[in-house]
């Protein structure tokens, strides 16, 4: 089956000043892939992301959002960061706004709805995370694991067609993983496009599409997960994996 | 008996200079979280320009004495514009009030967790969207106990607006002073019309603080 990408990178390079962080990534997604990004720290994994959704655009190197090329000169960032949700890992949650103000704020400032639309809509997307009952909780009386779900609802009221996960769950005590995994795992079988930083290898194993190895700037792998977990080229690709498996195996994992 | 009647007498007039005084504050204060909020920004997020500007604005403001601005705009601005006393003073109260308000402001400013101007433009917001809906609502209410503080100060100083005869309370003390002899029960009273005052004002401010106060 061939379509046409959602996302394409080529050639993309990031430096700040004399960093050299990025060294040429390329690589494309198709709609409803599902990209597991793995790495050491401090390998460019979030400055990837940031790059995507052009909060920190790339130095050198072209990016297309399905048929727009939005590293080029004259594009409307604020439209193309519109189609792409993002997701923090420190949940960066507005915090004068109550659940329901995080997700309407966008809804009536960017996309311009009338109070009553903004408001259907948002909590349509609290129900979609099951937060309807916190809906108006300031983020300081909610859990983490229920700010992170508040967080994926703001993103999705923007109708994204590409959403971003940088670690979305490494802020969080071991028992509140699980509920934001899950609505994660029912948004990838909803269909929508993602790209997750993310260690927990139980999730890629069951929801991603493929596995893609960072290190150093550079991808060094990428592949379904039964091939990267099970019989990896790479020999680095192997170690890592291995590493951050058995941690998990052992209670340690994020 | 005569003191208590001497002294409702005084406040009785007094008072009237009371209103006066409170109005010379919310102009002054208002004038002044117009310009402290406005130079704020530019300091925070102006160019180069814009950042300058703000900074000799708010240098020079804060190096000169008061009373001096009351007097350029009383004696030299109202050659050119019809400026009334109460005008001339309040506005020169707010000129001097905003330069303090604006290093309020632009500590609140940078207070506020970089997180949330990168989620905002994460959505699609503009920067200065960003600013006006995520970033300025937080900075408002973190800078809320330094501001009233300000607010305080301001209200004690709305007495230099007597220099250029405005009839607040204090220009009436000194009339009833100077027309009984009395000066110890009318300046008894002015203090206790301020210290009224003043505690009315920190009781409110303190009640807007908890009802917006950030929970982070
Ligand atoms: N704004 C910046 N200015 C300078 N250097 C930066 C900046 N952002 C990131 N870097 C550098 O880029 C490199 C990659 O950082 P990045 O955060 O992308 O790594 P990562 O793969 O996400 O790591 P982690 O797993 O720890 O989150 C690091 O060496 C970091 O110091
Ligand atoms: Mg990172």
């Amino acid at each position: 089956m061939t379509t046409d990408p959602i996302l394409r990178l080529e050639n993309v390079h990031k430096s700040f000043g004399e960093t050299h962080v990025l060294k040429g990534v390329s690589l494309t997604i198709q709609p409803r892939d599902v990209v597991v990004l793995v790495g050491p720290s401090g390998t460019g994994k979030s400055t990837l992301l940031r790059c995507i959704n052009l909060l920190s655009p790339p130095t050198q190197g072209k990016i297309w959002l399905e048929e727009q090329e939005i590293t080029a000169p004259g594009v409307n960032q604020d439209k193309v960061r519109q189609r792409i949700g993002m997701v923090f890992q420190d949940f960066n949650l507005f915090t004068h706004l109550t659940a329901l103000g995080n997700v309407m704020v966008g809804l009536t400032r960017v996309r311009k709805m009338n109070k009553k639309e903004a408001y259907d809509l948002a909590m349509l997307e609290l129900d979609r995370v099951g937060l309807v009952d916190r809906a108006d909780h300031y983020p300081a009386q909610l859990s983490g694991g229920q700010k992170q779900r508040v967080a994926i609802a703001r993103a999705l009221g923007m109708d994204p067609h590409v959403m971003l996960f940088d670690e979305p769950t490494s802020a969080l005590d071991p028992e509140l993983t699980g509920e934001v995994l899950e609505v994660m795992q029912q948004l990838g079988q909803e269909g929508m496009t993602m790209m997750v930083v993310s260690h927990e290898m139980g999730f890629a194993r069951r929801v991603a599409s493929r596995i893609v190895f960072m290190e150093g700037g550079y991808i060094v792998e990428e592949g379904p997960p039964d091939q990267m977990f099970d019989a990896p080229r790479n020999e680095r690709t192997r170690e890592f994996l291995n590493k951050i498996s058995s941690f998990e195996d052992n209670g340690q994992g994020e | 008996m005569d003191i208590l009647q001497n002294l409702l007498t005084t406040l009785e007039f007094i008072i009237q200079g009371l209103w006066i005084t409170v109005w010379v504050t919310v102009v002054a204060l208002v004038v002044g979280l117009v310009f402290g909020v406005l130079t704020a920004l530019m300091r925070v997020y102006g160019n180069r320009f814009w950042r300058q500007v703000a900074t000799v604005y708010s240098v020079v403001i804060r190096a000169v004495p008061v009373v001096v601005i009351i007097f350029i705009l009383f004696f030299v601005i109202a050659e050119y514009v019809n400026l009334s006393p109460f005008l001339a003073g309040s506005l020169a109260l707010g000129f001097a009030s905003g330069a303090y308000q604006s290093e309020i402001f632009r500590g609140a400013l940078q207070a506020v967790p970089a997180g949330q101007m990168t989620a905002a433009r994460a959505i699609g917001m503009s920067k200065v969207q960003a600013i006006w809906s995520i970033v300025l609502p937080q900075a408002l209410r973190l800078a809320l106990p330094a501001w009233g503080n300000e607010a305080t100060l301001v209200l004690k100083d709305s007495t230099l607006v007597f220099v250029v005869g405005v009839p607040e309370i204090l220009r009436r003390t000194q009339q009833v002073s100077a027309r009984t002899n009395e000066p110890f029960i009318a300046f008894g009273a002015a203090m206790l019309l301020y210290l009224g005052l003043t505690l009315l004002t920190t009781q409110f401010l303190g009640w807007v603080e908890r009802r917006y106060r950030l929970q982070m």
